[in-house]
């Protein structure tokens, strides 16, 4: 992705409280809009320096799916993108087990690595978080 | 308590602007603080003020506009998103700005609670 928002400097602290934001996304990663700004919240988030996770729920397990080829319907493929959250320290990457196994994905499936949490795990996750941001 | 509002959808489509809309108001009026409404998605479509719904429709445009104007909610397009969809501040309606994702997360930082409506 061309435009990946600049990392503010260590010493330009913006807002100076760190929040856990956590943004879930449910839906396929093409199609709609929704799973390619929902990463520009995400970024955007890490360059504030927040605490940020992101959950990959129901459809929204196959952003994370390697092998996704938008050529023949000619729109950007910005799937490489989640290879670049490490590099935004954004490294607490969860899939929902129910969805992943619904859909036949294993995490082999996946470009990034994650922690899968059963239902009971994500509700705990999502019960610490300050900030849920859901698209 | 001190809210932000994320809306996520265009007008009349969805829902979502309709209740985000009716949330804040409430809000206001229940006497609590809303610290900032943030558009988003095709949320963005909430400011453009060339829209012109029939007479015997809401508008919600002009409805944020109001609520802007009336309580000084500071009602935030996103610049990127806004871009995308043809929205500029040439056809920006009263009482919103144009601004950076910053802004939302700013909102979540500052803000009790950060409610948002969408599909």
């Amino acid at each position: 992705m061309s435009d990946l928002p600049e990392i503010p400097p260590d010493d330009e602290d913006e807002f100076g409280v760190v929040k856990k934001f956590c943004y879930v996304n449910r839906k396929a990663p093409y199609g709609t809009v929704y799973a390619l700004e929902s990463l520009e919240m995400v970024l955007i988030s890490a360059a504030f320096d927040q605490d940020v996770s992101v959950v990959f729920m129901d459809d929204g397990v196959y952003q994370i799916k390697k092998d996704q080829e938008t050529d023949g319907i000619g729109i950007k493929n910005f799937s490489k993108t989640f290879r670049a959250l490490e590099g935004y320290d954004v490294e607490k990457l969860y899939v929902s087990k129910e969805s992943m196994d619904e859909r036949g994905l294993t995490t082999d499936d996946f470009l990034v690595d994650v922690e899968v949490l059963d239902q009971a795990a994500m509700s705990a996750l999502l019960a610490e978080q300050e900030v849920v941001i859901t698209a | 308590m001190k809210f932000g509002v994320l809306v996520n959808e265009g007008p009349f489509t969805h829902q979502c602007s309709d209740s985000a809309y009716q949330f804040t108001k409430a809000a206001l009026e229940k006497g609590h603080e809303i610290y900032r409404v943030f558009f988003y998605y095709d949320g963005v479509n909430n400011a453009n003020k060339l829209a012109e719904p029939p007479t015997d429709d809401r508008n919600l445009m002009a409805n944020w506009s109001k609520l802007a104007e009336e309580h000084g909610v500071d009602l935030v397009v996103c610049v990127a998103a806004a871009l995308r969809r043809g929205l500029n501040d040439d056809i920006l309606a009263p009482g919103f700005r144009i601004s950076g994702l910053g802004q939302l997360i700013e909102a979540g930082i500052q803000a009790d609670r950060l409610v948002t409506f969408g599909d």
